[in-house]
């Protein structure tokens, strides 16, 4: 007993500097005054929940002391909750996203217990069990309440929104998804809540005009305002232009706002810093033009999806002086339209052009030979650029931190090289599916601060390329190496070895690793997300030495991966205590692995088609263990197979079913054939 | 009893006769300009007209000043420009009261013949009643014909002597004798006097000529001169300049009649003149002739004719003309209507919700054909028939709430919350309105609190519904046509341009 609590107190003493040195009979600890150990226990940061767990069962006082320095908790079930609750009595933000199903008796626990008075902040996104009356216990009881997050509560209606209504100091809130709400509704809230700073209302299809006026009318501190998607017109504008703090406004998908209202539109708002009129199909350069006249000091605009960018859109942004920040993602493109903008703009920090059409070497060029502060370029899908832009690019903007270029098929290898020579500042590069090798690698690999890099489909790089990567890029988080069918474990040995703070790695589809890849991958301690799905050489010692090594992973997908059976989902569920994620489509795992499984409280997701040594009943058995499940595919044929009242029971629970038909195809095909597939989809259609 | 009559009405002929050939160099006045004057509403009540008034006194400036009748005043540099179009107006006005005097006597000689004096007090009060408006009528008279002045004065210093001026005399006097009374005929004198003396002794004249000058018309000067002096420095928010409308008042009685029409054989009263002009054919035959039946002057005048704006008579209303921010009524129906609304009881209940309580009984009928139909509910117990109307309200007030229709099992608890609710609302919206009155957007809040008042009162008389209901002069009378008393509802198109056409005055 005392030797396991030695034990834990070492591992305690790693993280926190100020710990003892050598733990002795007596608790040192006691002779600390409370605040410190907070202070010490300030440095436990949430990366991993078990950190604060292990400190808390040492004794009793710092069982009591990690009690009272709790701010926060993310409860896997809600069963515990009044236990948990009275536990941590300091308990300043509850998230109940993890738990599966929270209904009005959860929410009525919450109201009782002792963390009425500090509770600020409550989530409750992502379920959608309960009903306005737990609502309306918990704002009852919770009279310092500022912050609520209702998004996805699809069922709730106006009477919820009149109990939310009864939240005098809400400050935030977020009500995406809760189509039932009305006018009606969003007017209780309005009035009841005049501190509002922050409302999500995106789907919110039942708001109309009225609704929204009112909001504008009666909250006057409002900071963020998301209308997305409502059917609202250009009558609510004027109200919402004359808050005084107003910073963010998105109008994303309103269709309802056009041209000739938006020209009636008298006043601007003199504080909005970002406006988003993405998927306005209705507004054009005119309404544009008349609704930004009055804004003096936005920041970001976005016009994703909407009007064709042409001179007399650019000249409207010409008044915009403190304009940094562009996304046109999605829209017809002119060239005049660039050039004029890179003429107006005065200094740009990020443009975006994703999927835009008409972007030419000759408008990008022009651009960015003005804009020489540029941050962030995404350039995703401008097909039509080649090795002139991307060389003005280079040289311009130098300090560039962003560069998104997927699918900029035209652009040669020698363009990656010049992007590497002159861009030293990059952090983000996603060159999926391009043509770059080798000795663009190793230009790149300047980039010392270089933390994502996507290389998916890139068919020319190999080993020698990665390894450039994982002597210089140190810093590096994400790397994405899907379907780049050259790669051997000497390159990901490199990366795993060069690349110590990795967390997510794509190895999908590179048919030659091996288990050697995994282990060398399982040094890196952060890793939260592996993709190796198709590596059909990997077996279960790999995936064992990444459960032993990997104890952040989250999210695990080793689909296709025909040698990994039970030997390798055992150590992952002894292990991998905080997995949510697992997608085991045609493996070797049977009824034991997946039972096994459900010691893991964390999961929610399982993916588990075409699993040859799986049975009714033990499906059956590791789904009923798995009790914080919220969704699962299946295919379709145990629709049958299994008894209905038992997919009833976990429906009740909070798990959703995903069915899928598709047979199983056995053949592996070469990455370059499917290249050529997916070319060939794309010429047909 | 017609032949009773039929000596006064030929002296009243004679005198028109008389009139019209003294008249002979401006007798070219068409109908149209006689339409202007036909209106019943100068001529049926004592009011002040104020437009007269002010053409009376602008001759007081150094410059001369005709007014025209478009409203733009001409300089008159000389004497010798002279316009006859407005002295033919003011003849035909002066015309037109004359003719108004006699209808008068007329309805006193069939009166008395009626009643034959088995009523002795009815008699003296009509009489009473008959005076002030003879009163009435020549202190408009008098301002009439001092509007004459300025053209006259031209003529005098041009000429030593004119016709109108002469034939203004001759009148007078004339209808002085008629009307008998040593009271009348001194006030004529004192019209006829002012009339011919400069303006800027007018004041000091009127007290020196005689005494029995009568305090209505020292009354109606001062008055004016006030309201002048208001409008000048008001400036008030109607889109009418102040000077291109005259404002009438009517006293509460007459507004709260029941009739304004009444036969002068019988005495029955009508709401409207066409049912009058129907009733008195069963008087006899004469009345039966196309010309009686006729509606008089039927054609409407297309020339600009001043218009005429109404005023409350409650003081410190703001349809009343002494408010700062003064607010004329549009028509006597809006006259009515306002006051009823707004000065009177509500003794119309309604007979589904038996709550709300209406003054106009039109608003009642349109109250009921919604009762019970409203969904839009508000936390203080007001409810709305229309959404937008319902976020106004909310957007107005500080505390309320939409109300959720509620289950069945709340509702036995909600009712009395909410009766409790609306007893407070309505005292903090009657603090509210008053104290944001004062607030920066005065407009904007005027303009809501109006709504909000309206909708407190009566959330059915939203201000559009309101105006709508005042404007729509053609859909009244087809409503309450089956009210009025007349059997003759064949009648209905003659009634709707009829209807505001009285003729004779108001006797109760």
């Amino acid at each position: 007993m005392k030797k396991q609590r030695t034990s834990t107190m070492a591992k305690t003493s790693s993280s926190s500097p100020s710990s003892p040195s050598s733990p002795s009979t007596t608790n040192v600890f006691d002779l600390i005054s409370e605040e410190l150990v907070f202070i010490i226990l300030d440095y436990l940061n949430d990366n991993n929940p078990q950190d604060k767990k292990s400190f808390s069962l040492v004794c009793k006082s710092f069982y009591s002391i990690e009690s009272k320095h709790r701010r926060t908790l993310k409860p896997l079930r809600s069963e515990h909750l009044p236990s948990v609750l009275n536990r941590y009595p300091q308990i300043s933000t509850l998230d109940l996203t993890l738990c599966p199903r929270i209904t009005d008796f959860t929410l009525s626990v919450v109201a009782t217990t002792a963390c009425v008075n500090t509770l600020r902040f409550v989530d409750l996104s992502r379920s959608k069990f309960f009903t306005g009356n737990g609502l309306a216990a918990l704002v009852a009881s919770c009279r310092s309440l500022t912050a609520l997050d209702l998004s996805n509560a699809t069922e709730l209606r106006d009477l919820a929104a009149a109990a939310i209504g009864e939240a005098k100091n809400l400050e935030k809130l977020w009500l995406g998804r809760c189509k039932l709400i009305t006018d009606i509704g969003i007017g209780c809230i309005a009035v009841g809540c005049p501190k509002l700073k922050i409302i999500g209302l995106k789907w919110c299809l039942g708001i109309g005009d009225l609704g929204v006026e009112l909001i504008a009318v009666k909250c006057k501190d409002l900071r963020t305002f998301d209308l997305s998607y409502l059917p609202i017109t250009s009558k609510c504008l004027p109200a919402i232009l004359k808050l005084q703090y107003l910073e963010e406004l998105i109008l994303e998908g309103c269709f309802g706002i056009d041209d000739d209202s938006l020209t009636l539109l008298k006043q601007g708002s003199k504080s909005l810093k970002t406006l988003d009129i993405s998927s306005c199909q209705n507004v054009s350069d005119t309404g544009l033009s008349s609704l930004t006249s009055g804004i003096g000091c936005l920041q970001q605009l976005t016009l994703a999806y909407g009007s064709p960018v042409t001179l007399d859109l650019a000249r409207s942004l010409q008044r915009l002086s403190k304009l940094q920040s562009i996304k046109l993602d999605g829209c017809l493109v002119t060239c005049s339209g660039l050039q004029a903008i890179g003429n107006y703009c005065a200094s740009l920090r990020e443009l975006s052009l994703s999927k835009c059409s008409g972007v030419t070497d000759e408008g990008l060029s022009s651009l960015v030979k003005k804009q020489k502060e540029l941050r962030k370029l995404d350039i995703t899908c401008c097909r039509k650029l080649t090795c002139v832009s991307i060389a003005h690019v280079a040289y311009s903007c130098t300090s560039l931190t962003s560069l998104r270029m997927e699918s900029c098929t035209l652009v040669p290898r020698e363009a990656f090289v010049l992007i590497g020579r002159k861009c030293h500042l990059l952090e983000e590069l996603d060159l999926t599916d391009n043509e770059i090798d080798d000795e663009g690698l190793k230009s790149i690999s300047k980039c010392s601060n270089l933390s994502v890099l996507k290389l998916g489909i890139c068919l020319n790089i190999t080993d020698v390329g990665l390894s450039y990567i994982g002597d210089r890029c140190s810093k590096l988080v994400e790397i994405d190496l899907y379907r780049s069918m050259d790669i051997t474990d000497s390159g990901i040995t490199a990366i795993a070895r060069g690349c110590p703070s990795l967390e997510m790695i794509n190895i999908s589809y590179c048919q030659r690793i091996t288990d050697a890849s995994l282990i060398s991958i399982s040094k890196c301690a952060k890793l939260s997300t592996l993709e190796c799905r198709g590596c059909p050489l990997m077996t279960s010692l790999g995936i064992a030495a990444i459960a032993v090594g990997c104890k952040h992973l989250t999210k695990l997908d080793i689909k296709k991966c025909y040698n990994i059976n039970d030997f390798g989902v055992l150590p992952l569920a002894h292990f991998s205590q905080n997995l949510k994620e697992i997608n085991m489509s045609c493996t070797s795992i049977t009824d034991v692995g997946l039972l096994s499984l459900s010691s893991i409280s964390c999961l929610q997701s399982m993916t588990i088609l075409h699993l040859k040594g799986l049975s009714p009943r033990g499906l059956a058995s590791a789904l009923l263990a798995c009790g914080g499940l919220t969704k699962v595919k299946l295919h379709s044929s145990f629709k049958t197979l299994l008894p209905q009242p038992l997919f009833e029971h976990l429906e009740a629970r909070g798990c959703v079913f995903q069915w899928r038909e598709k047979m199983f195809q056995d053949e592996l095909e070469d990455s370059k054939s499917w290249k050529l597939q997916v070319a060939e989809m794309n010429n047909d259609s | 009893m017609n032949v009773k009559d039929m000596p006064n009405s030929e002296a009243w002929n004679e005198v028109q006769q008389n009139a019209s050939l003294n008249n002979q160099p401006f007798n070219n006045f068409t109908s149209r300009e006689q339409s202007k004057w036909e209106d019943p509403s100068i001529l049926d009540y004592s009011m002040r007209i104020n437009s007269s008034f002010s053409k009376f006194n602008q001759p007081s400036q150094n410059s001369t000043k005709i007014p025209k009748q478009d409203g733009t005043q001409t300089q008159m540099p000389d004497v010798s420009n002279f316009d006859p179009r407005a002295t033919l107006n003011n003849l035909s006005f002066l015309e037109q009261k004359i003719h108004q005097l006699q209808e008068l006597v007329h309805m006193i000689v069939g009166r008395k013949a009626q009643v034959q004096g088995n009523q002795d007090e009815l008699i003296l009060q009509q009489q009473q009643l008959i005076t002030a408006d003879l009163t009435s009528i020549i202190v408009q008279l008098i301002s009439a014909a001092g509007s004459l002045l300025p053209s006259m004065k031209h003529n005098l210093s041009a000429s030593a002597t004119t016709s109108s001026g002469l034939f203004l005399q001759q009148q007078v006097k004339q209808a002085a004798t008629t009307s008998s009374g040593l009271f009348l005929q001194q006030q004529v004198k004192q019209a006829v006097v002012e009339e011919v003396k400069p303006v800027e002794q007018q004041s000091t004249q009127m007290d020196s000529v005689t005494n029995s000058v009568t305090e209505m018309s020292s009354n109606n000067n001062m008055e004016e001169d006030h309201e002048l002096k208001d409008e000048d420095d008001g400036k008030e928010e109607e889109h009418l300049p102040p000077g291109s409308y005259e404002i009438l008042q009517l006293e509460k009685e007459e507004i709260l009649a029941p009739h304004t029409h009444f036969c002068t054989i019988c005495g029955k009263g009508f709401k409207r003149d066409a049912n009058l002009r129907m009733h008195m054919r069963g008087h006899g035959d004469e009345y039966k002739t196309p010309a009686a039946l006729a509606k008089p002057n039927k054609e409407a005048s297309s020339e600009k004719v001043l218009l005429k704006r109404y005023s409350c008579p409650s003081i410190g209303c703001k349809r009343n003309k002494e408010h700062k921010k003064f607010q004329p009524l549009k028509t006597i129906l809006c006259v009515k209507n306002h006051y009823k609304r707004t000065h009177c009881d509500k003794s119309y209940t309604c007979s589904r919700c038996h709550t709300k309580k209406f003054s106009v009984i039109a608003d009642l009928k349109t109250h009921e054909k919604h009762c019970g139909r409203d969904k839009w509910l508000c936390s203080c117990g007001t409810t709305f028939s229309r959404k937008d109307k319902l976020f106004g309200h909310i957007g107005l007030f500080q505390g309320h709430t939409p109300a959720i229709p509620s289950e069945e099992q709340h509702k036995g608890t909600t009712t009395s919350v909410q009766s409790n609710l609306s007893e407070n609302c309505e005292m903090t919206n009657m603090g509210f309105g008053f104290g944001s009155s004062n607030g920066a957007n005065n407009e904007n809040v005027a303009q809501l609190m109006m709504d909000g008042k309206v909708n407190v009162d009566d959330p059915f008389f939203s201000l559009l519904n309101y105006e709508y209901s005042l404007g729509g002069l053609q859909d009244f009378p087809l409503t309450n046509f089956d009210d009025s008393p007349s059997s003759f509802s064949f009648l209905n198109s003659e009634e709707k341009d009829g209807m505001m056409c009285g003729s004779s005055n108001d006797v109760h």
